[in-house]
């Protein structure tokens, strides 16, 4: 399965076993969506279930709330993250903040899905990284998978959760990695990272496309001697703390890289969590491998933008050098 | 015109039939030989540079392209009537309208080949850039006819949309605020039947768009789009009724998207053959010319050798685009503010360092 396969076949297993699961959104229905994410649904479980709305996001995430409120489980799509603005209201006004403002007597278990980041010689708004937004706003949560078997996992956790999940898909890997995935029902913990490899040296924190990319710079690395460790965080918020500090008390370095913007970022956080939780054990200044803050160039200039495993690599030479 | 057409009884202005035969001498536009004669090549240089545009894409020489073919009686209409003081604020696909405010096709080209500057229409006058957000341009469209009116300027907004466009918010804000403050802005709708797979009737329950003016206390047409003089009509009352400060219009262009929604798109999905071929009928250029040939203003061999020199001219063009100047580190952070912080001016010399490491 690639991660659209798997994260097909994780809302299909859900929609098979609950009623009450519905999927919705621009182009979802009748052709499955724009990447086929979606596709064959609306064919085996009927237009009440899985359709095609009107083009308008505020009107996609807002029934949603109110379908989630009634007992519904909605899994939604923006079609790419950068049309989600439109819908910001209903999600950070709204979704976010209904059970805090009922004081728990309703919920908003509600799936927002939307292909995001770069690398693929997209139009503008086609290739932005914006999970810190979300990430800030108090009541959600962020969940962005590197692999079909992750995909499926916390696709069916997002599912299952009683909390508005923000589950962020990389779309330029979309159909880049197969793997075998179990086909019945598993699911992943939401807010737990993962050791993609261990090292004693360094500690690479990353996510979503980007994995890759840091495991080609670890081998660069590891012909120079150094050992690199990766942490796949998988989930954005809640963040997995353990997981980071088991690892930086470990090898005293460490890196986050992301293809966001750096400042008020994922990786902002990161090296605060490292300066808490390991400080004493440092030896090294938190890093941050990052995208420019600037907006996404349009293709012709991506290559500028884009964070190659070369920088990566020179990064961690810098870091070891400290 | 508009009490005539009034969206309500779901009438349609249509000026030539299928068959370019003129059916509504009423409306038929103060247009003369010459001028009619040049909207069509305009609409044949429209559709050829279009359609070689979509295959520059299928020869991987430009990224994504949404096509415009099927829609150019409402792109060159638009480009008549608007004035050069006038504002025109596209959506995506109206090439043949920016091309009239004095876009070039080499722009065109380097936008779809990935070049913010292939948007910035630099010798136009009054055009805002292509704008990706659906239906969010729109109430651009309102703030410059308020500013229109507020600094005393004898300028008409042109805003266009989609059918899908007609489902977001800003859509709904855009024609009320226009409405309310009475400022001359024209909205126009190309209704091209679908919103990438989904079909106006899953897009709306209405009779049709224009009608969505009712509610804003604002004037509505619908128009025959695929009638180069029924929309030339339509926009040229339009501007008229703005420059008199009546306040703004909204402009239904009934059409159809012939081509993909973009070069990543399989209308296959979605619709089907029999749909296409009933639309063929109807196609704009055809109309036109059968209007042109039935008046002895123009002929087949005359079209042939037009369309050889424009694909000629626009090869020309397209290489240009291809020898474009490569696209430096400086272009990605230049543009950000009038201002740049010191932090984004490290970040580029921390760039400029890696690169230099690389290279070594
Ligand atoms: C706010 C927003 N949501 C979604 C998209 C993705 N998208 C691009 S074009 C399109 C359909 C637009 O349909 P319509 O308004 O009818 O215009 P057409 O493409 O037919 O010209 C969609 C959904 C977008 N660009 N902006």
């Amino acid at each position: 399965m690639n991660i659209v396969n798997a994260i097909n076949n994780a809302i299909d297993i859900k929609l098979n076993e609950d009623p009450n699961v519905l999927a919705f959104g621009e182009d979802v229905g009748k052709e499955g969506g724009v990447f086929r994410v979606t596709e064959g649904l609306q064919q085996k479980y009927g237009k009440q279930r899985v359709f095609d709305t009107p083009l308008g996001e505020s009107g996609i995430a807002g029934s949603a709330v109110g379908m989630a409120i009634a007992g519904l489980r909605p899994i939604i799509e923006m079609q790419f993250s950068g049309f989600v603005y439109p819908a910001f209201n209903q999600i950070v006004s709204h979704a976010a903040r209904m059970r805090n403002r009922t004081r728990s007597r309703y919920s908003t278990p509600i799936v927002i899905r939307m292909p995001y980041g770069g690398g693929i010689n997209a139009l503008e708004h086609h290739s932005e990284s914006m999970e810190a937004l979300f990430a800030h706003v108090p009541g959600l949560k962020v969940v962005i998978p590197s692999t079909p078997h992750d995909a499926k996992g916390l696709m069916i956790a997002a599912i299952e959760s009683d909390d508005t999940i923000v589950f962020m898909e990389p779309k330029r890997i979309y159909r880049a990695i197969k793997q075998e995935v179990p086909e019945d029902k598993f699911s992943i913990e939401i807010g737990k990272g993962k050791i993609v490899q261990e090292g004693t040296d360094l500690t690479i924190v990353t996510y979503g496309a980007l994995v890759r990319e840091v495991q080609k710079a670890a081998v660069m690395a590891k012909k120079q001697g150094i050992s690199v460790e990766i942490i796949d965080l998988r989930t954005i918020y809640p963040i997995d703390r353990d997981i980071i500090r088991d690892s930086v008390t470990k090898t005293g370095r460490v890196i986050t890289v992301t293809e966001s913007p750096r400042s008020f970022s994922v990786a902002s956080e990161v090296s605060q969590i490292v300066i808490e939780e390991a400080f004493l054990n440092l030896e090294a200044p938190p890093k941050r491998v990052t995208g420019f803050d600037t907006i996404v160039p349009l293709p012709k200039g991506e290559h500028h933008y884009i964070i190659s495993p070369e920088k990566i690599y020179y990064e961690i030479l810098d870091t070891i050098k400290y | 015109m508009f009490e005539k057409y009034n969206p309500i009884n779901d009438l349609m202005l249509q000026v030539i039939n299928n068959d370019g035969k003129v059916i509504n001498k009423e409306f038929f536009p103060k247009l003369d030989d010459i001028q009619i004669i040049k909207a069509y090549k305009d609409m044949l240089f429209e559709r050829t540079a279009d359609l070689m545009t979509v295959s520059y894409q299928r020869q991987g020489r430009i990224f994504t392209y949404p096509p415009n073919y099927g829609q150019e009686a409402i792109h060159i209409a638009s480009g008549m009537v608007i004035k050069n003081e006038d504002w025109l604020v596209p959506a995506f696909r109206e090439l043949g309208a920016y091309l009239a405010k004095g876009a070039t096709l080499k722009e065109i080209f380097l936008y779809f080949m990935g070049y913010e500057d292939g948007t910035v229409f630099k010798d136009a006058n009054h055009i805002l850039p292509i704008s990706v957000p659906i239906a969010s341009q729109l109430i651009h469209g309102t703030g410059l006819a308020y500013a229109a009116k507020y600094l005393n300027k004898k300028e008409v907004v042109f805003a266009y949309v989609g059918d899908g466009g007609t489902s977001e918010g800003d859509f709904h804000e855009a024609l009320n605020f226009a409405a309310v403050w009475k400022v001359p802005v024209v909205f126009v709708v190309q209704n091209n039947q679908y919103a990438i797979s989904t079909s106006k009737e899953d897009q709306t329950v209405s009779v049709n768009f224009a009608i969505k003016s009712v509610a804003y206390g604002m004037k509505g047409i619908k128009v025959d789009g695929n009638d180069l003089f029924a929309m030339y009509a339509a926009l040229n009352e339009a501007h008229d009724y703005c420059s008199k400060g009546n306040g703004p219009v909204l402009i239904e262009a009934l059409t159809y998207r012939k081509g993909a929604h973009t070069t990543s798109d399989d209308p296959t999905k979605y619709r089907d053959k029999a749909e296409e071929e009933k639309w063929e009928q109807k196609d704009p250029l055809k109309r036109l010319k059968s209007y042109l040939i039935d008046n002895k203003l123009f002929s087949e061999d005359q079209e042939k050798n037009i369309i050889d020199d424009y694909k000629k001219e626009i090869d020309r063009i397209f290489s240009e685009a291809e020898n474009y100047e490569p696209y430096s580190l400086n272009e990605v952070f230049k543009h950000h503010y009038a201002d740049m912080p010191q932090d984004l001016k490290n970040q580029q010399r921390e760039h400029e360092n890696f690169l230099k490491w690389k290279e070594s």
